[in-house]
């Protein structure tokens, strides 16, 4: 049976002058314009004229072929479930080491590390800009001393290890090396995940430290590295959530994500790389936001566009290369202080929206992150929410469940048509580094969070307990406190270590890093050699600013 | 004509989270104040340099990070120093209710949580600045 779309039209504009103006004579729509989370006009109704160009083998597809629309894998959650893997991580390795042990022991199968800011911005926890900041938002890690501590009892070729670290990816990384190789773990049996991503941290999330052209350097060292000795390394997760939590749009995350994507394969293509050899360790990380239907919409968008963009703009050959494998973390940012557990179900979802759009992990955020750092019982029912979706829910049992819809299948389209148009724009100002310098990224991520504020303000959008159904009084909840005295114990153990271990092995080691570095050998051997001596991480991260500078931001606002 | 109220939107130390900061900053230009935003990384003695060198009459204070304990009260400290307590110190950011009594004792004279609207920093300032 084939529809008619004239006789739908035809029927569509006969129901829209019966019945619904009659309707909306009597009953006016609650709204004027319907608008998703982002900003879009989204129609009464969705029919087959929506999806009327749409081919179903070109724009869809079966699940693990091109173009992927519906999903990376032949079988999707009837093979394998997502990776249930909550980031953690606060205070010292040990107090980090005992949460991660328990999140192993409740049925999380991966491991993701939280660093704090100083270890995430290359300073030691002794350096003067680290006082305060030592252990708060992640664990402080200084050499490979505190990495022992991290994972001592978890073997490495029995997890997979997420690590939310940018500007300083290649010591962290070494420093994992080093350990499984003291477990006896070889190296081609590592398996997880660096963030690595230097290029939002300068649109929105902050922790760099070099500058672009260094940065980029030695991401495509890491690539290379990696593409030889540590071959089921993720070696960067190009990050649309931390873009999103600045504020931008669906269509923005989607875009300013895959253009930075351009720019990483771009400098490693330059680099002498071919583009088969590391695009099949690439992997994304996008935001779960609230618009449900928009989200879905947004991750089968964004998969279908990485595919045709590694295809036709890069020439890819190998299928994994075209596949966009992303993790995902429900949006920090949606999350109120107010009535703080109505947070579970705005992360349900959340988490929901991932599952339905076919994401290879998920991070279910705590009801209490608006606060502080969770508590072991709110971290406890994010990771049951994801258990309950993936088990209780029925959504893994058919892969994307959504498909054919004529509102998601609309929304699809425009999304991947509208992040286009961005890529266009980004490609004229001579890519996403150009266009960050330049601050064009910067200022629309603003006027998308501009925009926001200014409609929950005028109560335009609504969010619970915020701005509209309010209670007085509030009790206030239990909250994690991060030990005060963290900060004193882990500069003890770092002055002991200064003076345990050999200093004349460690100054040649950064010696050599810093001759490496004036070069253009791989910086991966140099940092491992520099990591075995406990080279502490500052020290590294020196001997690298001494040659390569430090990036000096725009403030745009 | 009265000379508009100036700020200082301010991130004291490691802390990269500014959707906040940006909006705030934003919000208040358009209420016709002068706003000076320092960007990230910032010490508190480049803020109340910056503070007392751009004569502001307040500052803006903000930190997701849970250093605003450490930091917030080393910001009022150095203005007493520099003999600068006329200006007006507010703080926002991830901040526990229970953290708050102890930053009004060191002299923040506000702080604003998740939630608040611009509009409502933007009347306390105007409110209780000191000129």
């Amino acid at each position: 049976m084939t529809t008619d779309l004239k006789q739908v039209g035809g029927a569509k504009k006969a129901w829209e002058e019966g019945p619904v103006a009659k309707a909306v004579a009597r009953f006016p729509e609650r709204k004027e314009e319907f608008l998703t989370l982002s900003g879009t006009p989204v129609d009464r109704l969705y029919t087959p004229l929506d999806t009327a160009d749409f081919d179903y083998e070109q724009d869809l597809g079966f699940p693990g072929q091109y173009p992927f629309t519906r999903g990376i894998q032949p079988t999707m959650y009837r093979g394998r479930l997502w990776t249930m893997r909550q980031y953690a991580g606060f205070g010292t390795a040990e107090e980090s080491n005992e949460r991660y042990k328990y999140l192993l022991d409740q049925g999380q199968t991966g491991l993701s590390i939280a660093f704090d800011l100083p270890t995430q911005i290359g300073y030691d926890s002794s350096h003067p800009l680290a006082h305060g900041e030592v252990g708060k938002v992640g664990v402080a890690i200084d050499s490979l001393a505190d990495m022992e501590v991290l994972f001592s009892g978890i073997p490495l070729d029995k997890v997979s290890t997420s690590m939310t670290i940018n500007a300083p990816a290649a010591i962290l990384l070494a420093m994992y090396i080093v350990l499984a190789e003291k477990q006896g773990v070889p190296s081609d049996k590592l398996a997880g995940t660096i963030q690595n991503d230097i290029l939002k941290e300068y649109v929105a999330r902050g922790t760099y430290i070099f500058p672009p052209k260094p940065s980029m350097r030695l991401i495509t060292d890491i690539f290379e590295y990696c593409s030889d000795k540590v071959p089921k390394w993720n070696t960067i997760s190009i990050s649309g959530y931390h873009i999103r939590e600045a504020g931008c749009t669906a269509v923005q995350e989607v875009a300013f994500t895959l253009a930075d994507g351009i720019a990483y394969v771009e400098a490693a293509v330059e680099a002498g790389l071919d583009v088969d050899d590391f695009a099949p360790r690439l992997s994304f990380f996008f935001n779960a936001q609230m618009d449900l239907l928009e989200e879905v919409a947004k991750f089968r968008a964004a998969r279908r566009l990485w595919a045709r963009i590694m295809k036709n703009r890069f020439g890819a050959k190998n299928p994994r290369s075209l596949k966009l494998r992303f993790h995902t973390q429900t949006a920090g940012c949606a999350l109120t202080a107010q009535q703080p557990d109505n947070n579970i179900i705005r992360v349900t979802l959340q988490a929901l929206a991932a599952a339905l759009g076919g994401t290879q992990s998920l991070h279910t955020n705590s009801r209490d992150e608006a606060l502080s750092l969770p508590t072991q019982d709110s971290v406890t029912i994010a990771l049951r929410t994801q258990q309950i979706i993936a088990h209780e829910s029925g959504v893994a049992s058919t892969i994307d469940p959504l498909a054919g819809s004529y509102v998601i299948e609309a929304m699809t389209n425009r999304i991947e048509d509208e992040a286009m148009d961005y890529i266009k724009t980004i490609d004229e100002f001579g890519g996403a580094v150009s266009a960050i310098e330049q601050g064009f990224i910067q200022r629309e991520i603003q006027e998308s969070a501009y925009a926001y504020q200014q409609a929950v303000e005028s109560g335009e959008r609504i969010v619970v307990g915020v701005n509209k159904f309010q209670v007085a009084d509030e009790q206030a909840p239990e909250l994690l406190k991060v030990k005060p005295e963290v900060e004193a114990r882990q500069k003890a153990k770092l002055e002991n270590l200064r003076q345990q271990r050999d200093n004349a092995k460690v100054q040649s080691t950064l010696q050599q890093l810093s001759k490496t570095a004036q070069g253009d050998d791989n910086l991966m051997p140099g940092i491992i050699e520099a990591v075995r001596t406990y080279a502490t991480l500052g020290e590294i991260c020196d001997a690298l600013r001494q040659v390569f500078g430090e990036y000096e931001p725009s403030v745009i606002f | 004509m009265e000379r508009p109220i100036r700020v200082l939107i301010a991130k004291p130390g490691l802390d990269g989270h500014d959707r906040g900061a940006k909006v705030l900053a934003r919000a208040m230009r358009d209420a016709g104040m002068e706003v000076i935003y320092t960007g990230l990384r910032q010490t508190p003695e480049q803020i109340v340099e910056a503070a007392v060198q751009e004569d502001v009459d307040t500052i803006g204070l903000s930190c997701l990070s849970g250093a605003h304990n450490h930091l917030f009260p080393e910001v009022t400290r150095l203005l007493k120093e520099k003999d600068a307590t006329d200006i007006l110190v507010v703080g926002g950011g991830i901040i526990p209710e229970e953290d708050i009594p102890k930053l009004k004792e060191a002299g923040i004279s506000e702080i604003f949580t998740p939630g608040t609207t611009t509009a409502t920093a933007i009347e306390y300032i105007k409110e209780n600045v000191k000129r």
